[in-house]
């Protein structure tokens, strides 16, 4: 038993009952905020302290620290593969994905048949491993970002779709009455009514669509890429077991991956505070 | 009066879902030809000179490496593959289906069991809820099958491999749905119902398993069926990484380095296959066990 | 048999503490029915669910068969119907009323003689292999009811039971649980907002207001024990119907000064 793996323990168990402490606190914010951070730093500090005390191998393992060193020496890499994979490949795919997506669902909406019949498929279809398209994407797109933003787009379309339709779909039919009292047009009522109540459907959507345009677009990178990307640099940095710049793209993915997160749920939070899941 | 209402049932579904569905399909496919020609005239136009125009047409669709294969060609591919080659063989399709989906249901079964865990400690204890539910959720927001090829490769070096390393993948990606679903439906008896039981002075694990637990149960049959897909792509992408020579990840892969469109497609073909077939599965589990509880109708 | 004296009760919401009973303080005998009646958020139900041990008040005295609420609750001394009838909809009506029974580990031939007699005594024979959602709202709320007897508490708490039915089906049920409650002799405590209803059931008609919470008046009813839907034509009858709306009139006005 080396002083680093009791130090792992005695944080291990102190972070625990601190956090114990503070879940307990009357004030319910308090611990809201604090907890989870505290959680998040406890985990570094034991993956730190694990690795040092038990001599893992950096190549396995490397410690939260040797990232961060990693990380903040090879900014430059970092934001040419970030521009190239999340801004030109995911970004874009998302954008034209989602929105290709979403005029359909406006697009079907009148015509019941399709509809019907475009639902279940949809939701078939998103269920289907679509990621492995990539490869055939890269031969007809070629290896730059197009390819990636084709994935992309793929892979988001029926979520999408499939989520803006039942939005759309799902009005209150007394709101709808309401609306043919004043005889509002077609359009009116979709302006008025329908989609502002499909909007949390499409937000649900947009989220799901995140994850996957991110994926999406450092998966196809496996399949071929230029000799930048997210994607490219993580399989060649791992042929070369330089785990620490693995890590520092994957921490590159969280952050990004978070920060868009947060910007759709900040903007559905303004736009859909009327809806009950977001009151408490 | 059985019948009769039977035959309503059969009507109802025939026009509000098999023929809206299959009319989709049918002219998806028809889309898939016409959009074939013009992918593949460039490629038929090199290797033959002098074809009228239909018969230009039909090159476009029996080219051996097409650019888009037709479905026709697929589905041949197919067949062969799965009914003409020994199971054993490294060119039967089942083979490698089977490969992929011992990873897949061994991911599965280890995610579902780690979600339910996690969601039965988060709603059971208020330090493990603040402090772990907001780290699942940011977990979802990282694209965890980027980090699936290092895992594979890393877990090879220490001498972990052949379906451990894939099912883990496969496992990080369906313990996400299950934990948010149990989480949901444990949480989803109201306040009513808590406080009768309290009034029984019904212990924690009573209420658990009398109340939670079953009111649960619909939330997590929807989240067992996304993370049953989700362990699907998981083991598919697994396989992906240089070394993996098994499975329908590594098949769409050497398609790809022998430019073997049709393979890639069939590959994809019987990925979507399996999907279907779990996600099915757990549908068809899910209609019994509500059914026999009376939750739905 | 439940004793309330002084009890004062304050929440903290996120607008500042709020006053749900200030100095609630009163008495029920055994076999008594008593009503608490009122404007909504004038704490009738807090009250019940302090006697439950479902709220704990900030200040102040409750025993319940002379012991403190929560080891009442523990065991096992009441049983007590919410204003939903809160039914499983994964088990059938036998199934919900076995329920508690099954959790406070009755053997199973207990069980089976304990349903079926509160079926007996709720009327519901017949629909013993229902499931709740195909039963009527008057007949999930005696099924509810029959869930709560099912065990020996010689204490009914009742939340508004009959609030989401519709008058002619609660006339039907007011009279019948005043059948029942003359056949097995229970202590029941009643929560409601009907004026009518309240001086129909009750020996003792506790009157409250509302902020803070408190007791106006606590009136013993003159009429029989045994009465019928006629008795509500009669002068007694309409007499304390009068006293208790001049309670809930009482509160108001303080309210508005």
């Amino acid at each position: 038993m080396n002083t680093f793996l009791i130090l792992f323990f005695i944080i291990w168990l102190g972070g625990w009952w601190i956090n114990i402490k503070i879940s307990n606190h009357k004030d319910a914010n308090l611990p809201r905020f604090i907890v989870p951070s505290l959680f998040g730093i406890v985990i570094l500090l034991m993956w730190e302290l694990a690795v040092i005390g038990l001599q893992i191998n950096p190549i396995l393992l490397p410690a939260p620290s040797a990232i961060a060193l990693k990380f903040s020496r090879s900014l430059d890499i970092l934001w040419i593969d970030f521009v190239q994979t999340l801004v030109k490949g995911a970004l874009s795919g998302y954008i034209l994905g989602c929105g290709a997506a979403f005029l359909t669902a406006i697009a079907i909406d009148k015509f019941n048949f399709l509809k019907r019949g475009l639902l279940p498929l949809g939701n078939f279809i998103s269920a289907l491993p679509i990621v492995g398209m990539a490869p055939i994407f890269v031969m007809w797109f070629g290896f730059d970002w197009q390819s990636k933003c084709a994935i992309v787009v793929v892979m988001v379309y029926f979520p999408m779709l499939v989520n803006s339709v039942q939005g759309l779909e799902l009005v209150d039919p007394s709101r709808q009455d309401l609306m043919r009292t004043y005889s509002a047009s077609y359009t009116q009522t979709l302006i008025k009514l329908r989609l502002p109540s499909a909007l949390p459907f499409i937000f649900n959507g947009l989220k799901i669509c995140s994850t996957l345009a991110l994926i999406g677009a450092i998966v196809a990178e496996f399949f071929g890429s230029p000799i930048k990307g997210m994607g490219f640099r993580i399989s060649s940095e791992v042929g070369r077991f330089a785990l620490d710049m693995v890590w520092a793209e994957i921490f590159v993915a969280a952050i990004a991956g978070c920060l868009f997160y947060g910007l759709i749920a900040l903007i559905e939070k303004r736009t859909t505070f009327w809806h009950p899941s977001q009151q408490k | 009066m059985f019948f009769e209402r039977l035959i309503e049932m059969k009507t109802s579904y025939l026009a509000n879902k098999f023929i809206p569905v299959s009319t989709i399909v049918i002219l998806i496919g028809l889309f898939w030809y016409l959009v074939a020609v013009p992918m593949n005239s460039d490629k038929v136009s090199r290797q033959f000179k002098n074809l009228t125009a239909s018969e230009h047409i039909l090159k476009c669709w029996s080219l051996k490496k097409p650019k888009l294969p037709t479905p026709h060609q697929i589905i041949n591919e197919m067949v062969n593959t799965t009914f003409f080659k020994k199971i054993s063989s490294k060119r039967s399709l089942v083979y490698h289906g089977w490969i992929t989906l011992q990873a897949t249901l061994a991911g599965f079964f280890l995610g579902t069991l780690l979600g339910i865990l996690l969601a039965l400690g988060i709603v059971h204890n208020k330090a493990m809820d603040l402090s772990v539910m907001p780290w699942v959720i940011a977990s979802q927001t990282i694209p965890i099958l980027a980090i699936a090829p290092m895992i594979i490769v890393v877990m090879n070096s220490v001498g972990v491999t052949g379906l451990l390393p894939k099912a883990i993948i496969s496992m990080y990606l369906s313990f996400f749905p299950v934990v948010v679903g149990m989480v949901k439906g444990l949480r989803s008896p109201d306040q009513i119902q808590l406080d009768q039981m309290k009034t029984w002075s019904a212990s924690s694990r009573e209420i658990l398993w009398y109340l939670r637990f079953p009111s649960s149960l619909p939330f997590l049959f929807a989240s067992l069926k996304v993370g049953v897909a989700a362990s699907l792509v998981g083991a598919i992408v697994g396989e992906l990484p240089s070394g993996a020579i098994a499975g329908l990840g590594a098949r769409m892969l050497a398609g790809t380095y022998y430019g073997q469109t049709i393979m890639i497609w069939s590959a994809l073909f019987a990925a979507a296959f399996l999907a279907a077939l779990l996600v099915f599965t757990i549908d068809f589990l899910q209609k019994i066990t509500l059914k026999r509880m009376a939750i739905i109708r | 048999m439940i004793s309330v004296s002084d009890v004062n009760l304050t929440f903290e919401t996120n607008d500042g503490p709020v006053n749900a009973l200030k100095n609630v303080s009163m008495e029920v005998n055994e076999g008594d029915f008593v009503s608490f009646i009122g404007p909504s958020g004038c704490g009738k139900t807090t009250l019940l669910r302090v006697i439950a041990a479902l709220e704990t008040p900030t200040e102040g005295r409750v025993t319940v068969n002379n012991m403190t609420p929560d080891e009442a609750r523990k065991a096992r001394q009441y049983g007590y119907v919410f204003q939903a009838a809160g039914l499983y909809p994964w088990r059938t009506v036998s199934g919900n009323i076995k329920l508690p029974l099954e959790i406070m580990g009755y053997s199973t031939s207990e069980k089976e003689d304990r349903t079926r007699k509160v079926i007996d005594l709720v009327e519901l024979n017949g629909f013993e292999k229902k499931f709740p959602w195909q039963l009527s709202g008057g007949m999930q709320q005696r099924a509810s009811i029959a869930r709560a007897l099912a065990f020996d508490a010689n204490i009914l708490l009742m939340d508004e039971p009959f609030g989401a039915l519709d008058e002619i089906v609660r006339d039907r049920l007011n009279g019948e649980l005043l059948n029942l409650w003359a056949r097995t002799r229970k202590t029941i405590c009643f929560v409601t907002h009907s004026i009518p209803e309240a001086v129909f059931l009750s020996t003792k008609i506790v009157v409250m207001s509302p902020r803070p919470g408190r007791i106006t008046d606590i009136i013993e009813s003159t009429l029989p024990k045994k009465r019928d839907l006629n008795i509500r034509d009669s002068r007694e009858f309409i007499k304390i119907a009068q006293r208790v709306r001049e309670g809930l009139k009482a509160g108001q006005s303080e309210d508005v000064f």
